[in-house]
């Protein structure tokens, strides 16, 4: 059932607001993308439109190789679970799942015997067994969910649209249903798209990575390549915490202010220049040749690490450093920073 | 907590403390009022009907005319009901999702029958419906009469509306509009438009859509409103009155029988056709009731 | 593939009802609002000029028409009020405390919009008329209360009764009441802070429910029917003054003076509208009365 979706330059309006322009994505067979941005960037939009709910202004969607413009919303098989799950209320659970099964023309319906059967896995698949009969106010917000992605795989869809699958869960739910989803992909191995502003949710469970701004594309890649390897300032920034360091490229070699902060360089263009830094990538050393002098002014608890807030003269923002539990430094004390690792932006 | 304790317990068992004042004062206002203007004279009305004694209530209840009053209040109510149910969907439907330029002005419009005063309702609606009247006069030619051959029943129109038992019906039909549209109207709004896109992607044909999700979600409050249009429209007197005719037997409704007994100086007949029709009422109101109580908890919504 | 000979097939029919489903339930509704609701409307101001702009003038100024005028801004200036003290208690008392019973006082509170207009009359017919349980002693005492303005008012304060207190109940069990527990904590008195925190809150659904309770009061016609004795340019209110010209025949008269109330309709409606699209948050969402 795996199917190719290729998105090709798509723009869309809604009444003087431009909400995608010129968006173009591949995804392969069996693939799992995340659509990731903050709200308005248009991934909500991109989703709708592969499923045919909104119709583009320009550019198009093809399925392998079918315009999908040729194919009626049924013809298009897709399942799309909505972020508020859009249950039929009046239906018990196994009405819901079956409902896209009973829709069917006459002809390619399958018996009831055979729908039942149906209903009756796909309970299984996703461990709702036993709650055939509840009405969808009975369950609670991960079980909705579950029935909702249940519905959607129960046509044997080309493609699974997931708009904000956990948006309405709480963090613990959110947590658990991730590893499950992933697990499920795995197992299935439908095409899958879904829509998340929640970048760990991302890059958690994504094969790849759509990171969409302002109606742009501004990256694809893997969750590794993207985090470590952001194509752009915003990219690195959405994506993490990031330290922010106005430097000046000379040869191979950044410049804070006189100093050399980072070396081995490749990139040909000197000047003026943006260089960020995640609190991860500082390392506090004894002595190097490119490193940086700062005052500890403050650490803090920070999850499972400590941070601590280093001062360094010539810039404004203390850097934020996470702090390996065996290396303590104490306030008031001076330290000297490396860069292990950075991403390097031309100042516009 | 200890300090709590005494002012708790000191708090009669039937109300919640409060620091706000004046519990006893608004409470003892509301229950005077409604004493005194509501449930005594609902209550002398019942003790007038029983007076009467059971064989003159079943005299009365039984009589061929009280029986054609209470035929046609109730069957003529609930042939308007339905009409007002089908075309209050249809209305509630196009003023929800069509966008059309005077959409805010129908809207609003609906609740005329709500301002207007019934006396002048009817005398207009006997004005037009007349046999001269500007639609009256368009469906005075149009008559026709056909029997259903198996249950023999006759259906017939001879021309005329106002002064005969569908003049009845239109004056409910214009007294009951608001209710189906008012009571529809805002679940229409709440409704998810995600799922009748959930239900075209899952493959159903626009038809399907309408019948099997949108149509089931607003069953509730189609038929509260039905309920509500019906029990005005049972009592409605001012608006009926003027286009009715009431010829004994044909055109007279129950409330205009009660009149007609009162004028007579038959209190004990005025009061036990009443306590029929409040007990329907009453009937009604708790169905109304039992209609919310079931689609709170199926559906999530009054 | 992509042919651009190929059709481009519309998703829109199984999203959106198509064009003609359009067309035709627009057609229904607006053709059922004009054979129900406009057309009646029109037609009272088309009776009512008839005759030209004296017959009308002379209809609405001729003493009987200004003796009903009169009566019916009398009636609904004792009703109104009187509905309008007894609806904030209610509400108070409703909104503001957890009681036993209280679902059940709401019940009997909206009792009377069950009741059919004619019954409200006949129940103090019962209680107050000549036969009724406590005709003989007011008569004995000289107390007329069917047949005159006590009568009338009882009425038509039956029949509003819940208008005002079914549109300040939702509305104040939505504001809660930390409102007025701050105004207490800070030592306003309690009447000050019902004057000064209160009904400054809830001013505008308090405003609704006055507008429709009183275009009921001024209109109301089954219940006064009953109680009035229609002794005209005595008891007769502006609707039963419309009754007796339309069955003397004066019809030209029985619109002149329908056309006031359906022009107090109109403004009620317009006030009513106005209210809902700019105060649409403070007045209770439940449109039925």
């Amino acid at each position: 059932m795996s199917v190719a979706v290729t998105v090709e330059s798509i723009q869309k309006s809604f009444a003087n607001f431009a909400a995608l322009r010129g968006v173009s994505l591949d995804v392969q067979p069996g693939e799992l993308v995340a659509l990731l941005g903050p709200s308005g960037s248009g991934k909500t939009t991109l989703l709708r439109l592969v499923a045919g709910l909104e119709q583009a202004d320009g550019g198009r969607v093809l399925f392998d190789e079918t315009d999908t413009r040729q194919l009626s919303l049924r013809d298009r098989r897709i399942g799309f679970v909505f972020q508020h799950y859009a249950l039929f209320k009046h239906m018990n659970v196994a009405a819901n799942i079956a409902f896209g099964l009973k829709a069917r023309p006459r002809l390619e319906r399958p018996g009831n015997a055979e729908i039942d059967k149906r209903v009756s896995d796909l309970m299984e698949l996703v461990q709702l067994k036993g709650l055939e009969r509840r009405f969808p106010v009975q369950l609670s917000g991960g079980q909705r969910q579950r029935v909702a992605l249940a519905r959607a795989l129960a046509i044997e869809p080309r493609v699974l649209l997931l708009d904000e699958p956990f948006g309405a869960l709480d963090a613990k739910v959110r947590k658990d249903l991730r590893g499950w989803l992933r697990d499920l992909h795995r197992r299935t191995g439908h095409t899958t798209l879904f829509v998340t502003h929640d970048q760990e949710e991302a890059l958690e469970l994504a094969d790849r990575v759509a990171i969409l701004n302002e109606g742009r594309l501004e990256q694809v890649g893997s969750p590794d390549d993207v985090y470590d390897h952001p194509a752009t300032p915003f990219v690195c920034e959405f994506l993490g915490e990031a330290n922010k360091l106005p430097v000046k490229v000379v040869g191979s070699q950044a410049f804070f202010g006189d100093r050399p902060v980072l070396g081995g360089l490749q990139q040909n263009q000197g000047g003026p220049a943006s260089l960020y830094v995640r609190p991860q990538h500082l390392r506090i050393v004894d002595d190097a040749p490119l490193s940086l002098p700062g005052v500890v002014e403050d650490i803090r608890r920070n999850g499972a690490l400590r941070r601590a807030e280093v001062a360094v003269q010539g810039l404004a923002k203390r850097l934020d450093v996470d702090l390996a539990s065996q290396v303590a430094p104490a306030l008031g004390e001076r330290i000297r920073l490396r860069i292990t690792h950075g991403s390097l932006f031309a100042a516009a | 907590m200890t300090l709590a304790l005494p002012a708790a317990s000191r708090s009669s068992s039937w109300r919640q403390p409060s620091i706000l004042p004046g519990f006893g004062l608004s409470l003892g206002i509301t229950i005077s009022a409604l004493s005194l203007i509501v449930l005594i004279p609902l209550a002398a009305l019942f003790l007038k009907a029983a007076s009467a004694g059971p064989a003159d209530i079943w005299a009365i209840v039984t009589s061929s005319r009280t029986q054609a009053a209470l035929r046609l209040s109730f069957g003529a109510a609930a042939f308007s009901a339905i009409v007002n149910a089908i075309f209050g969907l249809i209305i509630a439907w196009v003023l929800v999702r069509y966008r059309f330029p005077g959409r805010r002005l129908l809207d609003a419009a609906v609740d005329l029958p709500f301002a207007l005063p019934t006396a002048v309702a009817g005398i207009s609606l006997a004005a037009i419906y007349a046999p001269n009247g500007w639609i009256g006069s368009l469906l005075a030619p149009l008559s026709f009469k056909f029997t259903i051959p198996l249950i023999d029943l006759s259906i017939g129109f001879d021309g005329k509306v106002a002064y005969t038992p569908l003049g009845v019906m239109v004056a409910l039909i214009f007294i009951g509009l608001p209710f189906v549209v008012r009571t529809v109207q805002p679940v229409l709004e709440e409704a998810e438009v995600e799922t009748e896109e959930a239900a075209a992607l899952l493959g159903a044909s626009r038809l399907r859509t309408i019948f099997r999700v949108i149509l089931p979600g607003i069953v509730p409050a189609l038929l509260t409103g039905f309920v509500l249009a019906f029990a005005r429209a049972v009592g409605e007197y001012g608006s009926v009155i003027f286009i009715a005719g009431n010829v004994p037997m044909v055109s007279e409704i129950a409330p205009l029988l009660i009149v007609i007994k009162l004028e007579g100086f038959d209190y004990a007949g005025a009061s036990v056709v009443a306590m029929i029709m409040l007990i329907v009422s009453f009937t009604l109101i708790l169905a109304i009731n039992a209609i919310q109580a079931w689609s709170r908890g199926r559906l999530g919504h009054g | 593939m992509a042919d651009p000979t190929t059709p481009v097939y519309r998703t829109d029919t199984a999203l959106r009802d198509g064009f003609w489903i359009r067309a035709l339930l627009l057609t229904l509704a607006l053709a059922f609002l004009t054979l129900f609701l406009f057309l009646p409307l029109l037609s009272v101001f088309v009776e009512a000029s008839r005759k030209g702009y004296a017959a009308f003038a002379e209809a609405v100024t001729e003493p009987d028409a200004l003796s009903a005028i009169r009566l019916t801004l009398l009636v609904a200036a004792i009703a109104v009020p009187f509905n309008v003290v007894v609806g904030i208690a209610a509400a108070w008392a409703i909104a503001k405390f957890e009681f036993r019973g209280k679902s059940l006082l709401i019940s009997f509170i909206d009792l009377p919009f069950s009741v059919s207009p004619v019954i409200s009359g006949l129940v103090f017919v019962l209680l107050f008329g000549a036969q009724g349980f406590l005709g003989p002693w007011l008569k004995a005492n000289n107390i007329e209360i069917i047949f005159a303005l006590p009568g009338l008012v009882l009425a038509t304060v039956f029949v509003t009764f819940p208008f005002v207190a079914r549109e300040l109940i939702p509305h104040m069990q939505a504001l809660g009441s930390t409102d007025e527990e701050a105004a207490l904590t800070l030592g306003a008195s309690p009447w000050r802070t019902f004057f000064t925190i209160t009904l400054p809150n809830v001013k505008w659904s308090l405003f609704y429910g006055v507008l429709l309770c009183n275009a009921r009061a001024m209109g109301e016609f089954g219940a006064v029917t009953v109680v009035s004795g229609r002794i005209r340019g005595l008891t007769t209110t502006m609707p039963l003054h419309v009754e007796i010209l339309y069955n003397e025949y004066n019809s030209v008269a029985a619109f002149a003076v329908a056309s006031l109330l359906a022009g107090l309709a109109l403004v009620t409606l317009t006030l009513k509208t106005y209210l809902e699209w700019h105060y649409a948050d403070a007045i209770a969402a439940t449109k039925r009365h």
